[in-house]
């Protein structure tokens, strides 16, 4: 197992936002989180590389181990986590910088300054987010003047120039078209033979489509774990069924 | 048809207010620029002011002098205010910062005079000499709060998801701050330094204790230095036709060297916001 979760407890303040979270992520595989709305996915997801520790007053309890090591141990690099657990927000976060210096901050932050290694990489990994055909020829203008899809698999190329072990996906095809969306949903199955991918969805067709396990939230529980393919025709629990078929959620 | 006339009644006023706030400034600078531009020529950039009863003569010293000034106080007020400005945007709700902040807006307040006076007593008592640094840094005292508050509003207007993307990365919080926050809000953060410069560059009251003026070139800082907004002063209270006449012409320069600012803030947040955005 690549990610170990068991009983993760999240607080915001005095506020318990999940309760007794037990999931095991397998390698190389896409685990899809679907839920309502504030049922927990993104601060569960938030949680695997601690990027709840900005947020003041909240607190995690519990177990959480990224190849048997627990990351809330005493004396964990933090930085060091979140370079091999990469994370992709909803809302695409390009810097305000060039394609190329986009791509290249997070080997720039690492230490690398070799010129020729940092175009290599920046081109591999924007191939990788099938970027670089719209792109290389204008490396070096603002990122920010991109399209709403090509700034998303942007920071896709960003998060991977670091060559991350495991990629968070915060819903991240909520605020694009259909088009760019396709074009996510193919990367993501493409990316999974090399990267344990985690994303969180509102959209339950992208989890039947993109994911290998699907868990399905509910007021900050898991209520069912299982192979997708399950969880969509044969789900064990009245409620994910309920859900999955649109009857509430 | 009532809401109609009502409309167009609302409308007038309005324009006649906007007018009314135009006409003084309008005046102002026709004024200056009639006056002043009469009264220009080459010699005003590159002479020395003559004494009394000798025609022509100019302000060299006192551009100059102000230069010199305004680089001081930009030298004192635009590194501490930026460091504090980023403190307080990411430090937010602390005591300390309700307290800085606090102390920022009294500081906003404070009589420019005042600001000379501790200067005075800071700077120029302990040395028994008037100097150019007491005038920077009175002028900076006057720049700081504008450049702590900008900082840090806009430091608080970059996007959350900016800071997140960097920490994401494997950024330190120090590293997300300096490499990707820092220049997201800079074109914001210059225009308010320039702001505050053209600020103080129109101030007289802080100089009077502290720079003092001087008749003569000099560039040494621990000596009083000339300023153009002193020798306006000096030569508007003067009974010489011939010295008035100087006087136009300096409050021309010191106008069009506002304005200059002002239109450089403009143009780098342009150019700024253009490679941000496009």
């Amino acid at each position: 197992m690549k990610i170990h979760v068991q009983d993760f407890d999240f607080y915001y303040g005095d506020t318990k936002v999940l309760h007794g979270i037990n999931l095991d992520v397998p390698e190389r595989q896409v685990t899809a989180l679907i839920g309502p709305s504030g049922c927990g996915k993104s601060t569960f997801i938030r949680s695997i590389n601690r990027m709840n520790d900005v947020i003041p007053e909240a607190r995690g309890e519990g177990l959480i181990e990224v190849d048997g090591k627990n990351i809330y141990a005493p004396g964990t690099d933090v930085v060091a986590l979140r370079r091999r657990v990469g994370m992709v927000f909803q809302k695409s976060n390009p810097f305000p910088k060039s394609i190329f210096d986009n791509v290249a901050y997070g080997l720039r932050i690492g230490g690398m300054r070799d010129k020729r290694a940092l175009a290599e990489t920046v081109e591999k990994s924007l191939n990788r987010a099938a970027l670089w055909n719209e792109v290389k020829d204008r490396l070096h203008q603002p990122a920010m003047a991109l399209s709403g899809g090509q700034q998303q698999r942007l920071c896709i190329a960003r998060a991977l120039a670091v060559d991350p072990e495991i990629l968070l996906m915060d819903e991240p095809a909520s605020a694009l078209d259909p088009i760019a969306t396709t074009k996510i949903e193919e990367l993501i199955w493409e990316l999974k033979e090399n990267y344990t991918i985690v994303i969180v969805t509102h959209n339950m067709q992208q989890a039947a489509r993109v994911s290998d396990r699907t868990a399905f939230f509910m007021l900050g529980r898991v209520v069912e774990y299982a192979e997708t393919n399950t969880i969509f025709m044969n789900p064990k629990v009245k409620m994910t069924e309920d859900y999955v078929t649109g009857r509430f959620g | 048809m009532k809401r109609k006339i009502v409309s167009r009644l609302a409308e007038v006023f309005c324009a006649v207010c906007v007018l009314l706030a135009l006409v003084p400034l309008a005046l102002i600078l026709f004024y200056v620029i009639k006056e002043g531009l009469t009264s220009l020529n080459l010699a005003f950039f590159t002479h020395l002011p003559k004494p009394v009863g000798e025609t022509g003569g100019g302000m060299a010293n006192a551009i100059v002098g102000t230069l010199i000034l305004i680089g001081l106080a930009a030298l004192f007020a635009v590194p501490v205010g930026c460091i504090a400005g980023m403190h307080l945007s990411e430090y937010p709700s602390t005591r300390f910062s309700s307290t800085v902040r606090f102390a920022a807006d009294v500081l906003n307040g404070v009589p420019s005079i005042v600001i000379g006076l501790f200067a005075y007593g800071l700077l120029v008592l302990p040395v028994k000499r008037f100097n150019a640094v007491a005038g920077g840094f009175a002028l900076g005292l006057l720049m700081l709060p504008i450049v702590v508050r900008t900082t840090e509003e806009l430091l608080r207007l970059v996007p959350a998801g900016m800071r997140e993307g960097a920490l994401a990365l494997g950024a330190t919080r120090s590293r997300a701050v300096f490499s990707v926050i820092l220049p997201a809000a800079l074109p914001g953060i210059l225009t308010g330094i320039l702001v505050a410069l053209a600020r103080v560059a129109g101030e007289t009251a802080p100089l009077l204790f502290t720079a003092l003026n001087n008749q003569y070139f000099s560039t040494n800082i621990f000596q009083p230095i000339a300023s153009l907004t002193v020798q306006v002063f000096t030569y508007a209270n003067s009974p010489y036709d011939d010295w008035h006449r100087q006087a136009w012409a300096g409050a021309f320069l010191l106008v069009m060297i506002i304005l200059t600012l002002s239109i450089v803030a403009r143009l780098a947040v342009r150019r700024l916001e253009r490679m941000n955005r496009a």
